[in-house]
């Protein structure tokens, strides 16, 4: 059977057509940077957490002010117009950390200043981090009846 | 039938309208490519200025189109429309970009299709009689479009390789039917064309087959042959689109490959400028058009260019809710000669 014109082809066909045609995404290239830069991240991350340590402060007390840290980082970065930087170098190894989160929340804030504090700001802030904190919080929360139940 | 028609969507005009001028205005990284010597003005940051992406779009529009006046030494009464559009919601850019106009408006959305679409609308409007002067013009800002289409420019995500960058700029002409031309010979519209791509990222492979389905429907009305023309070139297809265009004209016997191009492709350096797929947005055929297509006419370099800008009709809420992204593309034959 001769083959088929272009033209003919049925939707799914098409759509394996186009992906045959579209380029990839570099799987290796782009793990290895997210390795790298989600590295670089937690090294800075126990880099804090050993100064404050060493500062005589308990453990509890030392995670939660890296977290404060770490996201404090994440947001002047933001800020500073470099995160989306390390992000296009780095995707799931810069987005994944707490930095990430940072960015997450903060880059639609600045993005929809100009709609105001209230209808901009206020309310498109978790438009990128919504739903990681609706499932997030869903999912601690089936984990912690699961956890009542099979204890 | 009426008499002006060719074949099921092209008009032969009959008194060919001259486009008497065009402007352009880009942004920084248009400035930067290989096309930059081309346009009248480069901006050298993406506000302008201005505190909003959208109210910086605007001012380019209107600056644009104070420039298409200008250069054709007309005033806004020598307008009797302007026929505009752009792709943020309900068309703000151009509108607010030309609420100073006072002069009789055609809002249209095409999305990037619209330079083609709104010249199509002009030069029938004028061929027609219903008027003398007729401006078209349209603009696309990166920002205003990653904002309302895609993620916040500090987002630190990562672009899909077939994704394309959104071109900042502006570009229009003025049509007349006085002028010793370039003219617009032919006008071929296109229809809606969805061969089920859902992928917002790669909307060079949704539009292809109506920019293919156009092309080869100008071809079929006119009884031209690809060589009746200098220059075939797309709106923004970028490199997926242009080589599934390509292929799908070419299969059906017509050979453009010597002469097809796209804007997409031509305005920036896909090495040196890491935009992926290539460039996309109503500006990128706009300034294209406006800046080196009508200036190598001018100059002669091409005698016959078939202008097909392409649109991929798609909004945010229908591409989450997971539809398939109906296209669009018109096409314009512009000649310096009128034979």
């Amino acid at each position: 059977m001769a083959k088929k014109m272009l033209k003919d082809l049925k939707p799914a066909e098409y759509r394996n057509y186009v992906e045959s045609k579209s380029p990839k995404s570099k799987l290796l290239t782009n793990v290895f940077r997210a390795f790298l830069i989600g590295g670089l991240i937690c090294v800075v991350g126990q880099f804090i957490t050993n100064a404050l340590k060493s500062r005589g402060y308990d453990s509890d007390t030392v995670g939660a002010l890296t977290s404060v840290i770490m996201i404090f980082i994440g947001a002047l970065l933001t800020g500073l117009n470099i995160y989306d930087e390390i992000g296009k170098y780095g995707g799931a190894g810069s987005a994944v950390p707490i930095t990430g989160f940072a960015n997450s929340i903060v880059s639609p804030a600045l993005e929809f200043k100009s709609e105001g504090y209230i209808m901009g700001v206020g309310a498109k802030m978790f438009v990128v981090a919504g739903p990681v904190l609706v499932y997030g919080i869903s999912a601690s929360i089936v984990a912690g009846i699961l956890y009542y139940l099979l204890k | 039938m009426a008499d002006k028609r060719l074949g099921k969507q092209t008009v032969k005009l009959q008194n060919p309208p001259s486009i008497v001028s065009t402007a352009c205005i880009v942004g920084p990284k248009e400035g930067a490519g290989p096309l930059g010597e081309y346009f009248d003005m480069v901006i050298d940051d993406e506000l302008w200025g201005e505190k909003t992406w959208e109210k910086a779009e605007s001012k380019i529009v209107k600056e644009t189109y104070l420039r298409i006046l200008n250069k054709a030494s007309a005033t806004p009464f020598d307008v009797n429309y302007i026929v505009a559009g752009d792709l943020l919601n309900q068309c703000i850019a151009s509108t607010f970009g030309l609420r100073g106009s006072s002069v009789s408006h055609f809002g249209i959305y095409g999305a990037c299709s619209t330079m083609s679409e709104s010249m199509n609308i002009g030069a029938m409007l004028i061929d027609g009689g219903f008027a003398d002067n007729v401006l078209c013009i349209t603009s696309s800002h990166f920002c205003s479009a990653e904002k309302q289409f895609r993620f916040p420019l500090e987002l630190g995500n990562q672009r899909p390789p077939t994704s394309q960058w959104t071109v900042i700029g502006s570009g229009g002409a003025l049509l007349s039917n006085k002028g010793a031309g370039p003219y617009i010979t032919h006008v071929t519209t296109g229809k809606i064309v969805d061969m089920g791509i859902t992928d917002a990222n790669n909307m060079g492979g949704a539009m292809a087959p109506a920019a293919a389905d156009t092309i080869l429907c100008h071809f079929k009305d006119t009884g031209f042959a690809p060589e009746y023309y200098d220059l075939i070139v797309t709106g923004d297809l970028g490199i997926i689109g242009k080589t599934i265009c390509e292929e799908m004209v070419n299969e059906q016997g017509f050979s453009i490959s010597d002469r097809f191009n796209d804007c997409g492709l031509m305005i920036f350096d896909k090495k040196r400028q890491d935009v992926h797929a290539g460039a996309s947005g109503c500006g990128c055929s706009a300034v294209v058009f406006a800046g080196y297509i009508y200036k190598e006419i001018m100059k002669g370099t091409f005698r016959k260019v078939l202008l097909v800008s392409t649109g991929a009709l798609l909004s945010p809420t229908s591409s989450q809710q997971n539809e398939s992204i109906p296209s669009i593309a018109h096409a314009v034959t512009i000649s310096n000669t009128l034979e």
